[in-house]
Order: C-alpha cells, then structure tokens, then sequence
C-alpha cells in the first residue's frame, strides 16, 4: 500500500513534467503542423544555461528566468530562420529537418559545455515530508513542479482565451489564408508559437534537471515520452496533452514500480502502439475523417 | 558503386532493354537488362573492393568493414524512406536486433557456420520487422516518425532489463571465427598473403553489401519498387491501381529492417561486442542523415552517406584538435557537420548528392524529387 502510494506520487510528479513537454509539442503541432523533435536538445540547451549561470555564482532563479528567456529566443530563431523555409506539402522533410536539428543542438551542447554529467540543484528540498514516522514520496521540488505546470497550463488558457494576440494566433492555426486575409501577420503568430512552446519546452527541461544530472542527451527519453503523451491526449488539444502527460507519468511509473525500471520506455512504445492502433487521433478526439 | 543504375527511374521513363550501352555483342549481351547489369556492376564491385582491401592496412580494413555495414543499413533505409515514403528512425533498434542475435548465436564452443549466424541475425530481424511494419503501415508522417523513436529509445533498455542472458551495460563480446582455411588458400593464392581477421571481415562485409544491393536494386527496378513509389506519391491513385497499401508498406518496411538486422549483424562481428551503448539513438539519426545526405532513394547515395559516417569523424576529430579542442568535444564536430548538412540538404536540396549528380547527367525535367509528396 505504501509502495503504490509512493509510486503513484512520483508518477504524477513525473506526468506534470511529460505534461509540459506535450504541451510544447502541441502547441508546435497545432501552429504549424509540424512535431518539432529538436524539443528536446533545445530544452536541454536552454537548461545549460540555466546551469552556466548557476554555477558562476547567480541565484536558481536567475538561472531559472534566463533558461526561460533563452528559450523564447531560441524557439523564435529556429521558426523564424529554419522551418520558415521547409516545404509543407512533405511530411517526410519537416521531420527530418527537426531531427537535422537534434543532431546539431546535441553536438552543438556536447561542443560547448562538455559531455560530462553535470548535477544541476533544486530550489526546494528533495526529501520526502515527514508525516509520522513515514515518509511520503512527495517532495518540495515536486510541488514545485506541478505547481509550475498548473501555472503554465492556466497562463496559456488565459492567453488563448482571452488576449487578441490569442485569438490571432489560434486564427493563423486554424486556417493561414483567411487569417491573412483578415490581416494577422501569420508568420510573427507562427514565430510567437514556437517561442512559446520553447519556453515551455525549457520549462520542463528545468523540472526534469532539478536535483538530478545534466548532459547532453539527458532529455532523449524525455522526447519519446512527451511525444507519446501528446499523441495519448491527440496532437491538436492542450488539454489532451496534460491528461495525456498525467496517464503516462502514472503508468510508466507503475511499470518502473513493479515490473523494471529499465523497461520503462519499451512500456511507452506499447502504450504508444496501443493508442495509435486503437484510437489514431488520442483518447479524448472526436471522430473524424484522416486526412490521406 | 555496386550499382549505377538509378533506382529512381519511374516506371514511364526506363531505358529501352534493347539499348547498346557499350559497344560490341558482349556489351550489348551484358547489359541487356537491368538483372544482368546489376550482376556485372556487383562482379566489378568485387573486384575493386578486393583491390581496395589487399592494398590497406589492418587499420583500413577495418574502416572499409564499418563502411560496408553502414552502407546496407543505410541501402536499407533509403529503400523505406526514399522509395515508399515512410520514414523509421529505429532502424538502430533493429541493427540491435541483428547485433544481439549474431552475438548470442557465436557464444557456443563450436558456432555454426558465420553464412548462417548472418542469416539468422538478418531472419530475427525480418520478424521484428514484420511485428513493427504491420502496426507502421497504419500510420503517418510525423507518427511514425515518433513510433519508431520509441522503438529506437526502448530496444536498448531491453539488455538492461535481462541481463543475466544479454549481459547488461557491458554488453555481449563477439568470438570472431576464424578464417577459414578455403578463404585463406584462395587469398593466399592470388596475393600470396595471409588474410588476417580484420581483411576477412572486410571481405564478408563487402561480400553481404553487395549481395544486398543487387537484390535491393533488382527489387527497386521491378514490380515491387514500382508498387512503392506509386504508393509514395499518391496512395488513392495507387489503392484505384489495384495495390494493396498495407501489403506494399510492410513488405518495404521488412525488407528494410532486414538489411539493418544484418548491418547489426555485421556490426557485432567488426567491433567483437554488442552492447547497448552501441546503438543509441544518435546511430538512428545518424544512418537518416547518411541517407539524406546520399539523396533519399538512390543505393549509391546510401553509399556516399555510409563513407561519409565512417571517414568524416576521424577527419573532423583530427581537425578539431589542430585547432586546439580536446578529443572528446573534437568528435563531436562529425555529427555537427551531419546535422547542418542535413538541415542545408533538406532546405535547399531535397534529393541529395545522387539528385544532384543524375541532375548533371540528365535534363533537370527527368529527375524526381524522391521525398513524399503527400498532399496535406
């Protein structure tokens, strides 16, 4: 009972994390139909800078604030100066042109800030609380975290719901040519998106750090599991995205509980699998027609 | 290299069979269909490769083996992607299919026989290929890219997960056989040298890459490849022709995964270890890169990306310590380079090298862009 306690805990500390970078690939997705891979090496850069910071001496919050800003640039430059000029009409070519992506970020970071493991500290402790004489697998980094997440979550609510930036910018993802036609600059929109949702990337690259070790693929599992998220919850919903995030940081937890920790990911292959075989379009799509 | 011809050829524009390429009733005899001239370009890839191994070292030897392993996963690969259109970035998964299985099957005192620890490493594969193209063919562009990304990161948890029978981190070390004496004798006979292991492995490598590539070639040209690239450019168009869409999408994506489990089974034999660090996501990426670089659905292309990975890093990492970096951040220019590459290509150059070679040689009008072109 305790165990199933503890792990569950751990697993939706986890799933407000996968949570996060689903939603950064959904916002990505839904802007420009386009699963930005590179995700992850560029959350993983913007925490090297955060960890840069950090050790020169500055606060965790400066580090914090400056990963997050980093990120809102770093997002803004990769749509403005690389996947402008990709050809939609491919599926193939975007793919491989954030993958192209991955690969330089990684070598780029491994270049720059060595491949060594690098710990990365936490703001808040990493102790479980005390209640009695047990001790509950939630720690002050954990709330934390899905604190953080929640924030997120509600900022880009309000955001979308009810600021005219919002609302140009769900126009340019829901059609380009008649918001265009309307007036909204689309490709500052598009730019906007993926600046945000590097931001969030960055966000969840930063939870994912905390108390734990930094190097430069410490975020390629993490790449899988927000992808599978996303697609748990469908690519087009923000809201699918951290219900999607929640159910897998709660599985995969259960797997890596009672089954093994290193099976964990061949467990989000077969939930993966499972979803697209049985309900293509996430579990909370309504029907609709594929596109061909 | 072991085949010039241009897989891209679409079936309205292939060269009249009765066409005399070179002079003379031998030349005409020869390459009087694609078959044939398939066998006659893999005997005089033969050839040069021999030469290409008598006259290197140990060191060199070894190289041009990683080359050969590299290249039919890479031949593999952009036979799926080029000619079919699905992408996979897991096929470094299934080469740790092949890997593993070569390296479990030569454990015993007495191994069976390397032509059939090979088979054995590229049939394990086939059926996992199988298992993953039947759930692969359902699905789409950016979908299965992140379905077979999750085939990529979980397959080396597996070794992990048992190690007791795979060997965990450490991996699995790889007895190579011996060299077989008929091999030596006839080694012996033309150079009057002994073949040492590392040349042996550059023979059998060589020897399954172009064995490979004849038969991907012949596949390419024929009936099947003309299935996959109608299924590629239009699959409504191609469901009215007659063709069954599941049936073409999983038999290209076995055929793929195939030649990987063999590249893996290649790969235990020339670095004498399976393990999980061997195949990361990194060698995934890497081999689409390779082939993206090549141009997406041309075997030669395959070939340049396979030379590219296997002698770039030694001179990007030479490079970068003359300009003051130490090793470990020197080798990591290599992949920079693949990745910017790649990026450049896919922005401005979609078909690659071969495109831009068959460009040079043929009408710029002749030379379809390989990548998918769906519509949205």
């Amino acid at each position: 009972m305790q165990q199933l306690f503890t792990t569950l805990l751990t697993g939706l500390t986890l799933g407000m994390v996968y949570a996060a970078f689903a939603l950064a690939l959904v916002l990505i997705w839904r802007a420009t139909r386009i699963v930005n891979f590179a995700q992850a090496p560029m959350a993983m850069l913007t925490t090297y800078v955060a960890l840069v910071l950090i050790e020169a001496g500055y606060s965790y919050w400066l580090g914090f604030a400056a990963a997050l800003l980093s990120g809102l640039v770093l997002g803004a430059l990769v749509e403005r100066f690389v996947i402008r000029y990709v050809d939609p009409r491919s599926e193939i070519n975007p793919v491989i042109l954030t993958l192209g992506l991955f690969i330089v970020l990684h070598a780029l970071a491994a270049l720059v800030f060595g491949a060594r493991y690098r710990s990365f500290p936490a703001p808040f402790g990493l102790r479980g609380f005390q209640v009695g004489d047990t001790t509950i697998a939630l720690t002050g980094f954990g709330i934390f975290t899905i604190l953080s997440v929640l924030a997120v979550v509600v900022l880009l609510v309000l955001l979308f719901r009810y600021t005219d930036v919002g609302l140009k910018m769900r126009a340019s993802a829901f059609n380009q040519e008649v918001a265009r036609l309307l007036g909204v600059r689309v490709g500052r929109m598009l730019t906007l998106g993926w600046a945000l949702a590097a931001v969030v990337g960055s966000l969840s690259g930063l939870l994912i750090a905390g108390g734990g070790l930094v190097h430069p693929s410490f975020m390629d599992g993490v790449v899988v599991y927000g992808f599978v998220a996303a697609v748990l919850g469908g690519l087009d919903s923000p809201v699918g995205a951290v219900a999607g995030g929640l159910i897998l940081g709660l599985s995969l937890s259960l797997v890596s509980g009672y089954v093994g920790s290193q099976l964990v990911s061949l467990a989000a292959l077969a939930i993966l699998m499972a979803v697209l075989l049985v309900r293509p379009g996430g579990l909370f799509a309504r029907v609709r027609e594929r596109r061909v | 290299m072991a085949t010039e011809t241009s897989t891209e050829t679409s079936a309205g524009q292939e060269r009249p069979a009765h066409r005399r390429r070179r002079g003379g009733r031998l030349g005409a005899f020869l390459f009087a269909t694609p078959l044939r001239r398939h066998l006659v370009l893999a005997v005089l890839a033969m050839v040069a490769v021999s030469v290409a191994l008598e006259s290197t070292d140990a060191f060199r030897n070894g190289q041009l083996a990683a080359m050969a392993y590299f290249g039919i996963a890479a031949g593999g690969l952009t036979v799926l992607v080029g000619l079919n259109g699905q992408i996979s970035l897991g096929h470094g998964a299934f080469m740790a299919i092949g890997a593993y299985t070569a390296a479990l099957m030569l454990r015993g005192e007495n191994p069976l026989p390397l032509a059939v620890v090979l088979v054995a490493a590229a049939a394990v594969a086939l059926a996992a290929g199988a298992l993953v193209g039947v759930a692969a063919a359902r699905l789409h562009g950016p979908y299965l890219a992140g379905a077979t990304l999750a085939l990529a990161v979980a397959v080396p948890g597996i070794p992990l997960h048992f190690s007791g029978v795979l060997g965990g981190e450490q991996g699995l070390t790889v007895r190579v056989p011996a060299v077989p004496d008929w091999f030596a004798d006839a080694v012996f006979f033309v150079t009057g040298q002994d073949p040492g292991r590392s040349r042996y492995l550059g023979y059998v490598g060589w020897f399954c890459l172009v064995v490979t590539f004849v038969l991907l070639a012949n596949l390419a040209r024929g009936r099947v490849g003309r299935t996959w690239r109608a299924v590629r450019d239009n699959e409504v168009a191609a469901e009215l022709a007659g063709i069954d869409l599941g049936r073409a999408r999983v038999l290209a994506f076995v055929v793929s995964a195939t030649c990987a489990g063999l590249a893996g089974g290649l790969l235990a034999l020339s670095a004498r270890i399976a393990a999980p660090s061997g195949f990361t996501l990194s060698l995934s990426l890497l081999l689409l890169s390779a082939i993206v670089l090549g141009g997406l659905g041309s075997l030669p292309g395959a070939l340049v990306g396979a030379a590219l990975l296997t002698f770039l890093p030694q001179l990007a990492t030479t490079l970068g310590q003359d300009l003051g970096l130490s090793d470990v951040r020197a080798a990591e220019l290599a992949p920079l380079a693949y990745g910017l590459v790649t990026m450049l290509v896919v922005l401005f150059a979609p078909s690659g090298i071969a495109g831009w070679v068959r460009r040079r040689r043929t009408s710029p009008s002749s030379s379809p862009v390989p990548s998918g072109r769906h519509e949205t």
